[in-house]
């Protein structure tokens, strides 16, 4: 807001700001933390993190069913901190739906164009296009108790898009589905984004759900912004641990820094790591924790390209696309290395239990966290 | 209509081929029990009914022929339906009272906090358990000091405060179990507070609401301890019963009751049908 008109313009403008937002609940719990943070017009966002961590709330302070304690929100540029669902242009695909049960489906969808004052012909014609697009074109007379829930999804999400709202909100639109159907959803959904180009905003407490969708993750911890990034750049470079364990699968391994200058390598049993991005707050002796994601260690020296290491296979397990092998590198410390398959079991080559094998890393995808930051994330994630 | 039968065919048959013989004395003694309970609760209004056709002036068997003159006869006593209907107006008007005082109250209880919050439900609920002669003579008491004269007005006021409390205990079990998202759907769609509560809570609520009132509106068309202590020179139709029968049954009183109970009938019948369209359309909730 502080910009000029046209400043920063090769940049996608921003749609919704919201402003050192604190929301306390009765009891004095606080769900969200004064948050700031600006979306762009157009951008798939998703808030990701545990239950509890505030995401829903933030998502309910936009769509205005949650009014903030201080902060604010824009929208456009309009503060709309304050005002009711009903005043702002932003719709909502609920958890489980919310579909009126007393009305058709196609009462349903076109609830929002009869508030609106829509002629009824209008509203007729622009339900059954809509039905046509969710591809459920003989259902205009069903109850919703009729369809099953990838049905009432579709209705659900017709329902929030009849208005044409400038921001539509998603929480945790694919909890109602089965496994399979969740996947073709999540593409679908992606794919309908990128038609209508609304800015999507949606609520999940799963990361893959939340990579194959999103422009950008907004991973939240206890009411606060842990890291903002896409996808890529929170798998890649995690801000904290916090982040790595919830994205995918990582090495947490307890390490002593030693530092030279500029080269920072860190020790673990036998082995040691050079890091490339240690930062320069790392101390010469410090105990920290090494974070590596699995599938970026390669059997095999790799022509020395990279970090080479040796470890004792204590154990392989199979995956029917990939193996996991756990590698004791010394002193009892184990590391797991995710391998690809490219050919049948039998034909890969793989080594045994008790074998000695050497693999290798590279130095720019290993990163360092606090200890005690780890520690505490460790414990969390062995309590959910 | 013939896959039902097929099924209920089915059915037996499963049954019967495994388990006929022992379940056979069971079969026929609960049915014994069964025909006991509903002839112990119907009997007296079969009689009542077949009564009501016999041409004998006084009730009591054999019976003698079948007319229609006690029908005639009751619909044409000026005083019998005079008193049927101040019934009707005071139970309609009760049930107004109820509604106006009911549904706010409901939603009172379920969706605000306040202090004082579980005592004053306790409050709004009791008038129905107390005894209708302490609500009657307290009301009597109540009007006397205030200086207002007895009549249907009366009555309606003393039925409304008795009978309140079953609106607000069906609304407030219904809102209970209402899924509030739907209300937070229908203002995310652009809908101001009183189009949610038209379009989205009331259709919702719809059955607790009706049912209350069948309820409400049965209780206070038979009522009579209140209505003995509050009502001026208006009788209604259970006073104006109880005053007749001093001097004996008649047969228009059979008829009278006859066309009640065909009317509770086909109200009973209304609510059920209504109850289970609502169970119908909820039912993924």
């Amino acid at each position: 807001m502080a910009h000029p008109a046209g400043f920063g313009a090769e940049r996608m403008a921003d749609i919704l700001r919201l402003d050192h937002v604190t929301k306390t609940f009765r009891g004095g719990v606080v769900a969200v933390d004064d948050i700031s943070l600006d979306i762009r017009e157009g951008e798939f966002l998703t808030m990701l993190g545990p239950s509890g961590c505030g995401k829903t709330t933030t998502l309910r302070m936009i769509g205005g069913f949650e009014y903030p304690d201080s902060g604010s929100i824009l929208l456009d540029g309009q503060d709309v901190t304050d005002a009711p669902p009903y005043q702002r242009p932003v719709n909502m695909m609920f958890q489980d739906f919310a579909l009126f049960p007393h009305m058709t489906v196609a009462a349903n969808i076109g609830y929002g164009l009869k508030i609106a004052g829509t002629p009824r012909a209008e509203t007729e014609s622009r339900v059954r296009e809509a039905l046509d697009m969710i591809e459920l074109p003989g259902m205009a007379d069903r109850l919703p108790s009729q369809l099953s829930n990838g049905q009432r999804q579709r209705v659900a999400l017709a329902r929030a898009l009849m208005r044409h709202p400038r921001i539509l909100l998603l929480d945790e639109p694919m909890s109602a589905l089965d496994a399979k159907l969740k996947e073709a959803m999540q593409v679908e959904l992606k794919h309908i984004h990128d038609r209508i180009g609304i800015t999507f905003i949606m609520v999940t407490h799963d990361q893959t759900e939340s990579m194959i969708m999103s422009d950008r993750i907004i991973v939240m911890r206890n009411g606060r912004i842990e890291q903002i990034g896409s996808p890529t750049e929170l798998y890649d470079r995690p801000a904290s641990a916090y982040v790595a364990d919830f994205l995918g699968t990582s090495n947490m391994v307890p390490v002593t820094v030693h530092r030279t200058g500029e080269e920072v390598v860190a020790r673990a049993g036998d082995a040691s790591f050079r890091i490339a991005r240690a930062g320069s707050v790392v101390a010469d002796g410090a105990t920290m924790t090494m974070f590596i994601r699995p599938e970026k260690i390669r059997l095999g020296a790799n022509g020395g390209d990279g970090n080479v290491f040796s470890g004792a296979v204590r154990e392989v397990f199979f995956s029917g696309n990939a193996v996991r092998i756990d590698l004791d590198i010394g002193a009892g410390q184990i590391v797991m290395v995710h391998h690809q398959l490219d050919t049948a079991l039998g034909d890969a080559g793989l080594p045994a239990a008790g074998d000695t094998v050497t693999c290798s890393v590279k130095p720019e995808t290993i990163s360092l966290f606090d200890s005690a930051d780890a520690a505490a994330v460790a414990a969390v994630g062995g309590a959910a | 209509m013939t896959t039902t039968q097929m099924h209920g065919i089915a059915t037996t048959e499963k049954l019967g081929s495994r388990r006929r013989r022992p379940i056979d004395k069971g079969t026929s003694a609960l049915a014994v029990a069964a025909m006991s309970v509903l002839a112990f609760l119907y009997v007296p209004i079969a009689t009542l009914m077949v009564f009501s056709f016999n041409d004998n002036p006084v009730t009591r068997l054999p019976l003698t022929g079948f007319t229609l003159d006690w029908y005639h006869k009751a619909l044409t006593n000026p005083d019998l339906m005079t008193a049927l209907w101040n019934s009707v107006i005071v139970g309609l008007a009760a049930v107004a009272i109820c509604l106006a005082i009911g549904i706010p109250t409901a939603f009172a209880l379920d969706r605000y906090d306040f202090p004082g919050k579980t005592a004053f439900r306790r409050l709004v609920i009791l008038p129905i358990t107390l005894p209708g002669l302490i609500t009657g003579v307290s009301m009597l008491v109540f009007f006397r000091a205030a200086g207002v004269d007895l009549s249907l007005w009366t009555v309606i006021v003393g039925h409304g405060t008795a009978l309140t409390a079953i609106v607000v205990t069906n609304v407030f079990a219904r809102l209970q179990r209402f899924d509030r998202r739907i209300e937070e759907a229908s203002a995310d769609l652009g809908a101001k507070p009183w189009q949610t509560f038209l379009f989205v809570t009331l259709p919702n609520i719809k059955s607790a609401l009706i049912g209350s009132s069948l309820i409400a509106f049965t209780l206070s068309f038979d009522e009579i301890p209140v209505t003995f202590f509050l009502t001026g020179r208006d009788n209604t139709l259970p006073m104006y019963i109880w005053s007749v029968i001093r001097r004996g049954i008649t047969p228009e009183i059979n008829a009278i009751g006859t066309i009640i109970v065909a009317v509770s009938i086909v109200l009973i019948l209304v609510s059920v049908f209504m109850m289970y369209q609502e169970n119908q359309k909820g039912s993924t909730r």
